[in-house]
């Protein structure tokens, strides 16, 4: 118990040097250094005191992460960014966005080069507790699934027994077909090929029966062929893959601003706050869990170390759940299903109560 | 007196005018009867990849020029799906027309393009002007010290009333560019110690190039590319980040070192040994021996070889597409990632292979060129 004091003073002591060693290089190096991530217990302070989120995206996803012909990053994942970041700084456009590769994404959290990870990455056992990193919600349900000819009039991923699949190889995606087919006992020849795009070309030009991968990557390629209606995605899922974004482990105080922001946008759906509305449901709304919600009364801003308006900044400047959702995924052909809030019938949208 | 026209000869006989060599024997026609027309076999031969040159070559015009697409409205791509689909198939140079900005450029703010696009041409510039012999002098380092520092202001900005752009937004060619003569620059005068090192009489010095050609050339890229930007990182105290450009930058560097350094020593080996021993003669030092006698002369024989590795590693930038750095390739790739734009990459990689064959073909066309120019004194 003695201890407990002067080590606090000595990981003090060793948190200020390398502070000021990394000011140092900062100041020193412009170029060459970033600014200090510091300590993992002080993400928040650390972001509030550099003035902006850094944010590692997908390199290129479409309807999650992708940079526009502008080169300005848009998308479902892009726009929790924008939205922690309206939470903070009440300004949607103090992001830094740092693209992270499947292999790169991990590390870059984990040196601090990035503070928030929101890449489609699947939710598992052994990457929560192995990585040093934590999940902080599910903001994306998805599932792999199959997508056939409509013509060929198949209707049931069963019924592909005997069929050519094209699928990636070295993805889990592989490891589950294998798996579900064996649990099945469904027969198939894989066509295994691992650029994305000629993986789709090779369907499309009919080398194999049916295509593999995650129904929101299904859907856009659906989205992009001639002609959609040609083409069918089968309604059983073979795989969970719940998709959110990450934080460093250790910091409960961020973890705990990230989750709540998920759940803010996915409350306001609830509850009807829009983009177009919130300002007026701020001064007029007299629903208790509303004026919580907004700020009126409450102080919910304050216990997770922001303003008490932060929710009015963060739907003024994403919208809700809902919005984001139509927004991003609905124009590339990505239906609501699992996404949708808990109070329709199959949904799984759920945010915790404000109070 | 009469008069003598010029046109007739003393004897008044007047002269043939010039014959042409018979039609058949020279010229272009001739050219065809030895070449392609010689047997029967030969006749056929040219008649048929003739048929099949031209018939490729026209439908490749048909596709690329006649049926193209050139440009749609806000990113309405259905007719250039149809036309894909359609019995006369063209090019959707759309793509490229909507997202060049995007892939020369990347994600850099799209009000402040000017700098990327000024900083490529200062590159170009700084590669023409290095080419020619006549700027060979000590004012060279001073023009690249420049131009860099040039480069650099307008890269990043934050001074000189620009406004500061983060590396992560930095992207397209000028991240090529950037990687390509940074490597190479830099690996260049590293290979040269990492040769002469080789060869050297010091045990330590030896073991330690020996072990730096094999550690390095042992790996493939990609590995050393993953150790700079997944391992490296973990390795420093929190808090503090290496740039990851500059992460790339180094092993890169470290790469094309470890592969530059074998092809001069090539050119060390193949310098006969009287070379080194009449230098010794004249009492030179190390330094004087290896400066003025031996490197001018072993370089010029590495000249086809060096090129060879030049262009090899300006391609192969490319790789840092697997840590999430946008050169010219990844941001030609993250361009058809928009649904409207999917399915389109044929005639975005065709526009890309351009720019880089533009590059390359212009090294090897100079090595070419300097390679007649400095070994002149060889041809009889």
């Amino acid at each position: 118990m003695s201890m407990q004091p002067l080590r606090r003073v000595m990981s003090g002591l060793k948190g200020s040097l390398f502070g000021a060693l990394a000011m140092t290089a900062v100041g020193a190096l412009p170029a060459m250094a970033q600014a200090p991530a510091a300590g993992a217990a002080a993400t928040l302070d650390a972001i509030k005191a550099r003035g902006t989120l850094v944010c590692g995206v997908n390199t290129g996803l479409a309807g999650f992460a992708q940079p526009n012909s502008q080169g300005v990053w848009q998308g479902f994942d892009v726009e929790y960014c924008r939205a922690i970041a309206a939470a903070i700084f009440n300004d949607p456009n103090k992001v830094r966005y740092v693209p992270t590769t499947a292999q790169s994404r991990f590390t870059a959290l984990q040196s601090g080069e990035i503070d928030l990870l929101a890449r489609n990455t699947t939710w598992t056992l052994s990457r929560d507790t192995s990585l040093g990193l934590d999940f902080t919600g599910v903001n994306f349900f998805d599932g792999q699934g199959f997508m056939v000819k409509t013509s060929t009039g198949v209707k049931t991923a069963k019924e592909l027994n005997g069929a050519t699949i094209c699928v990636q190889p070295g993805t889990t995606t592989e490891q589950n077909l294998t798996d579900w087919a064996r649990a099945n006992r469904v027969q198939f020849t894989p066509v295994v090929i691992e650029r994305l795009e000629e993986l789709v070309g090779a369907y499309a030009a009919g080398r194999c029966d049916a295509y593999t991968t995650d129904v929101s990557g299904l859907a856009a390629t659906r989205s992009s062929q001639p002609n959609p209606a040609e083409h069918t995605i089968l309604p059983d899922v073979i795989s969970k893959e719940p998709l959110g974004p990450l934080v460093r482990h250790g910091d409960q105080r961020y973890a705990d601003l990230v989750r709540w922001v998920h759940f803010a946008l996915v409350a306001s759906e609830e509850l009807g706050i829009t983009q177009a509305n919130v300002a007026q449901m701020a001064a007029n709304d007299t629903r208790p869990e509303v004026q919580r919600m907004l700020g009126k009364n409450g102080g919910l801003g304050q216990m997770l170390g922001v303003s008490n308006e932060w929710v009015v900044n963060v739907i003024k400047a994403t919208g809700n759940y809902g919005e984001i959702f139509a927004r991003h995924l609905q124009p590339i052909g990505i239906q609501r299903g699992p996404n949708a809030l808990w109070t329709t019938p199959g949904g799984q949208q759920y945010a915790m109560p404000f109070r | 007196m009469s008069e003598i026209s010029l046109g007739t000869s003393i004897a008044g006989v007047p002269e043939a005018a010039p014959r042409q060599p018979p039609a058949l024997t020279t010229g272009p026609v001739a050219w065809l009867r030895a070449n392609l027309f010689s047997s029967w076999l030969n006749t056929a031969l040219t008649l048929v990849l003739g048929y099949l040159i031209v018939r490729y070559a026209i439908s490749f015009v048909d596709w690329a020029f006649v049926n193209a697409i050139w440009s749609v409205e806000n990113n309405q791509t259905q007719a250039c799906r149809a036309l894909k689909a359609s019995a006369t198939p063209g090019a959707c140079w759309a793509v490229v027309t909507e997202k060049h900005r995007f892939i020369l450029f990347g994600t850099y703010p799209y009000e402040e393009h000017w700098r990327p696009a000024l900083v490529c041409v200062l590159f170009t510039a700084l590669y023409a002007v290095s080419a020619m012999r006549r700027f060979w002098r000590k004012e060279l380092a001073l023009i690249w010290i420049a131009t860099l520092v040039v480069i650099g202001i307008l890269m990043w900005g934050g001074i000189l009333g620009l406004s500061y752009v983060p590396q992560e937004r930095w992207g397209g060619l000028p991240i090529t560019l950037i990687l390509a003569t940074f490597g190479l620059a830099f690996a260049f005068p590293l290979s040269i110690l990492v040769a002469l090192g080789r060869r050297s009489s010091m045990p330590a010095v030896r073991v330690l190039c020996v072990a730096y050609v094999e550690l390095i050339r042992g790996v493939p890229l990609i590995s050393l590319l993953f150790m700079a930007s997944v391992m490296f990182p973990l390795f420093l105290p929190e808090g503090i980040n290496i740039d990851k450009l500059l992460r790339a930058q180094v092993a890169i560097t470290l790469f094309a070192g470890a592969y530059l350094a074998e092809v001069v020593r090539g050119g060390l080996q193949a310098l006969p040994k009287g070379q080194y021993e009449a230098a010794d003669a004249l009492g030179l030092s190390y330094w004087y021996k290896t400066g003025f006698i031996i490197l001018p002369q072993a370089l010029r024989l590495v000249i086809p070889p060096l090129v060879n590795t030049f262009i090899g590693f300006f391609k192969d930038t490319s790789l840092v597409l697997i840590i999430g750095i946008f050169d010219l390739l990844t941001a030609g790739k993250t361009a058809v990632v928009e649904p409207a734009w999917q399915g389109f990459g044929v005639e975005v990689y065709l526009a890309i292979s351009v720019i880089y064959f533009c590059y390359c073909f212009a090294m090897s066309r100079y090595s070419q060129n300097l390679e007649a120019e400095l070994n002149r004194h060889r041809r009889r």
